[in-house]
């Protein structure tokens, strides 16, 4: 951002968590006043960044700042988002922003969590093509309806906004494979090109995988991309259930 | 090895991790080395200083230029490679273009085989669009419809796609790890990296007979640019206090349409979908500066358009700062099927629904064409004293940090997707082969580990002075202002002096944080280094090149001097000092395209 002169700024309070395990003092909250500009709607990583331009030993991801790497979700203000692309204005309540780390995963440090979890599930979905469909050194032809079934699946940016704000996983963060992961298995079952449908959902057949999934929404509601994990695993378990009968 | 603070790193308690090859960047080049060394069995790791799909090249929107004819059944690979020389303005190198055109069909296909999810034409092949400075038939044919892509996410689709991959092949990653400086032997052979892993704060020397740079671009010299904030040029600022040159650090591409205000981009594909820019006065003004091609000139060319405009006076908006970029005579249905991320960035962004409303747009830095000067198998080339090339061993380079110079002086839009995957495969098997022959690498020794790790102790031991981010601050606002789209030997006579001032703050940086944990303020200050190097490196280099070419515009020196600049410009941190290079024009295939004038 550019230098603003003093009374175009305002202040807001923002409170962030604070854990470093070296030093070996519990998580607690710590509240600072920060300046911002006062007819500017700048977003919550901005904010985050004036924040530790006063105190750099705050911690937390970021990349892209444009909301497609996945970097910095957290919890802003209860709410799972992306911070470079949550504006002040929708984010802040009584002029307090209040961020945490995303809910449920182990705390590395401030807002970083270990994503391991999250990314072990990722993997054992088989996050790839598997086909065997000749080609002769070109594409596998697809149809331009067939490709339309990958939108709302395909974009997902891995940030784990979906997956922490889902309480099944929080309780079996190791079984169940949570919003994110699904959606990307449902992603390559819908693909034509794929052919291991039946690999796939034999993989998630047991009791844990997908049936875990009680439709509580929180993903769909806080999925930065508008996609909707619901949906996906709903699908799955239809064709789980088709196939069982 | 911990960075606490407590105690400088010393080779003699190091610990060392060793592997055939190391690949610094898990962006598309870096993954597709990747695949190529771990599908070859190697034991190789990537090192990437965020977790590998959080990597640049998932920005990247419009698409991958390739003659793979589907669009139009006739075209060649051949004339994107008149396109792409052309669009350099003749220091693109041609065998580097002829490899990476020819070449690039089967590895587009390939990636297609992957799983990238391209949109599709009616027949059910990959969708193509027209971009900037596309043509059939050598410049005759008119508009060419190159650029495959994934709707306006095509830099997502092949990330992930080739992520995916990765994890089938079974790659090792060192996600989150930075590394720091090359550690090179006595005879100059590159012996791999000190790197940290950043959760732990652990310092290693990661040692591997090939070790290739892939670490991308570098736009944050600027204040305004599209890059991710982790667009730092650290594998540049490594090679540089490795001694090693860097290649047309002046060219910097300035991309016509970054959100005003906030710099983050609207794809050239907006245009090759039938978008166009206008003026104050609703003028479509590039109808005056390229009667041909209008808004799908090269980009170096519809930047200083716009810029003229802005200059002299129809811009738009109250400071009449920028331009506006039209969508909304092209539909809400063609916005959401082939452009769904630019309605999503307009409105988060500019606060505008491109389907009602034209984008504030401005140029805005965006791409590198210089960077570390590679031959086509990715091998790094440094400058001998009497100016010879001289390959440098154990080093690779791909992607926006290297220089194989297909992009000369101005890249194609679409160009830089493709570069990755072609040029981090042709580094994968050359190192593949290289290692079958067997690789002499010898050993460094503990002092040359300790060189290595100069840089990084200072930092660790700081004691007093200025935060890095007020340092940086002040850099980008340097090279904001003299080295941008226009040019003048006054003002980046200032630049240099500035920069200068800038270096000496530097020498007194301070590291106020000294914990281990993922210490994020240790990472911004060595990043710090590396874009002072690079500012530095771009800042002397502009102000060396006296003749305007590709991206480069000098108002002294308005016109392109064949004569004397048909060359590349190589530069070394020690010295400070520009020397030339000549640029390739002995393709295999082809007969060598010789300099014509450029217009559009
Ligand atoms: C907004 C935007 C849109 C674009 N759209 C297009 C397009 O449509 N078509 C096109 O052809 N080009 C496009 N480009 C350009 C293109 O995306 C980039 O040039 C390209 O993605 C760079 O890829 P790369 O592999 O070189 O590096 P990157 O993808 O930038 O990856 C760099 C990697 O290096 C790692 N790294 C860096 N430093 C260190 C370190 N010190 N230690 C460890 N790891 C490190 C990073 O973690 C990262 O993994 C676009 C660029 C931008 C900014
Ligand atoms: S709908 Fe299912 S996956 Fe989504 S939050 Fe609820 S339980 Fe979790
Ligand atoms: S589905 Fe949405 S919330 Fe979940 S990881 Fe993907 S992008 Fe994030
Ligand atoms: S920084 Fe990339 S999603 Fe927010």
């Amino acid at each position: 951002m550019n230098s603003i002169a003093a009374e175009q700024l305002k202040t807001l309070k923002v409170s962030i968590y604070r854990y470093d395990p070296d030093i070996g003092k519990k998580p607690y909250m710590q509240s600072m006043d920060i300046d911002i500009p006062k007819d500017k709607d700048i977003m919550v990583l901005d904010a985050l960044q004036l924040a530790k331009e006063i105190d750099p030993t705050i911690s937390f991801r970021r990349s892209c700042r444009e909301g497609v790497c996945g970097s910095d979700g957290m919890n802003i203000n209860g709410k799972n988002g992306l911070g470079c692309i949550t504006p002040l204005s929708e984010a802040v309540r009584g002029n307090k922003l209040e961020l945490r780390p995303l809910p449920g995963l182990p705390v590395v440090k401030d807002l970083i969590v270990d994503m391991t979890q999250f990314v072990d599930q990722y993997k054992k979905i088989q996050p790839y093509l598997i086909t065997d469909k000749k080609t002769d050194g070109k594409e596998i032809p697809q149809t331009v309806e067939d490709r339309d079934k990958l939108d709302g699946l395909y974009e997902c940016i891995m940030c784990g906004c979906c997956s922490t704000a889902c309480p099944s996983f929080w309780w079996n963060p190791d079984k169940f494979l949570g919003p994110a992961a699904l959606l990307q298995a449902y992603r390559f079952i819908s693909d034509s090109r794929d052919v291991a449908t039946e690999e796939r959902l034999d993989q998630l057949e047991d009791a844990f995988s997908v049936f875990r999934c009680h439709g509580i929404m929180n993903c769909v509601s806080v999925c930065p991309k508008g996609l909707n994990p619901n949906k996906a695993i709903n699908e799955i378990k239809k064709m789980l259930i088709k196939r069982a009968i | 090895m911990a960075m606490n603070g407590k105690g400088y790193l010393d080779a003699s308690s190091l610990p060392v991790k060793e592997f055939d090859g190391i690949i610094v960047g898990g962006g598309g080049s870096g993954l597709m080395a990747g695949l190529q060394l771990a599908q070859s069995g190697m034991n190789t790791a990537v090192v990437s200083k965020v977790f590998p799909t959080r990597s640049h090249t998932v920005s990247a929107q419009g698409g991958i230029t390739c003659a793979i004819a589907s669009a139009d059944p006739n075209d060649d690979w051949r004339w994107h490679m008149y396109d792409t020389v052309k669009g350099s303005d003749f220091i693109g190198d041609q065998d580097s273009i002829e490899y990476m055109c020819q070449e690039g069909p089967a590895t587009v296909f390939e990636l297609e085989n992957m799983g990238l999810p391209f949109s599709r034409t009616e027949e059910g092949k990959i969708y193509q669009r027209a971009f900037g400075g596309q043509s059939k038939d050598y410049g005759k044919g008119g508009q060419a419809e190159r650029t495959c892509a994934a709707a306006d996410r095509t830099g997502h689709a092949l990330l992930h796609t080739l992520y995916q991959a990765n994890i089938k092949a079974g790659t090792n990653f060192l996600s989150e790890w930075f590394a720091v400086d090359l550690v090179l032997n006595d005879s100059n052979q590159v012996t791999g990296v000190i790197a940290f892993e950043i959760e732990s704060g652990e310092a290693y020397f990661l040692k591997a007979k090939a070790t290739v740079l892939a670490t991308g671009g570098a736009g944050r010299i600027y204040k305004s640019t599209t890059n991710a904030l982790i667009n730092t040029g650290d594998g540049t600022g490594m090679a540089l206090r490795a001694g090693l040159a860097v290649q047309d650090m002046e060219m910097w591409q300035f991309h016509p349409t970054g959100i005003h205000g906030a710099g983050t981009l609207v794809t050239e594909g907006c245009r090759g979908e039938g978008g166009y820019l206008i003026n104050k006065d609703g003028e479509r003004f590039m109808e005056r500066y390229a009667p041909n091609a209008k808004d799908l000139a090269s980009r170096d060319v519809v930047a200083r358009s716009m810029m003229l405009e802005i200059i002299e006076g129809r811009g738009c908006g109250p400071d009449k700062d920028h331009c506006y970029l039209k969508l909304d005579h092209l539909g809400a249905d063609l916005l959401h099927k082939r452009l769904p991320g630019i309605t999503e960035l307009s409105k988060t962004f500019a606060h505008i629904d491109p389907a009602d409303h034209p984008i504030p747009v401005v140029p805005t830095c965006h791409y590198a064409m210089g960077g570390i000067p590679t031959n086509v198998h990715g091998q790094v080339i440094t400058q001998q004293s009497d100016g010879s090339d001289k390959i440098v061993d154990g080093l690779y380079a791909a992607g926006e940090a290297a220089c194989v110079s297909v992009h000369g002086g101005n890249r194609l839009g679409g160009n830089s997707l493709l570069d990755l995957v072609v040029f981090g495969r042709s580094a994968g098997l050359h190192i593949e082969d290289s290692f079958k022959q067997g690789i002499g690498i010898s050993e460094p020794t503990r002092e040359n580990i300790n060189e290595s790790l100069k840089n990084i102790n200072r930092v660790n031991s700081s004691k007093e002075g200025e935060n890095s981010s007020v340092i940086k601050k002040d850099l980008q606002e340097v090279m904001q202002l003299s080295f941008g789209v226009f040019r003048s030997a006054k003002n980046m006579e200032e630049g240099i002096q500035e920069i200068n001032d800038i270096r000496e703050r530097s020498e007194g940086l301070y590291l106020a944080d000294k914990s281990s944990k993922f210490n994020t303020a240790r990472v911004e200050a060595l990043e710090l280094l590396n874009l002072l190097e690079v500012a530095e490196a771009t800042a002397i280099c502009a102000s060396e090149r006296k003749e305007s070419r590709g991206a480069h515009s000098r108002d002294d020196y308005p016109e392109r001097d064949d004569e004397n600049w048909l060359k590349h410009s190589i530069y070394f941190k020690e010295t400070k000092e520009v020397s030339k290079r000549d640029v390739n024009f002995r393709p295999k295939i082809v007969q060598a395209f010789q300099p014509f004038a450029r217009t559009y």
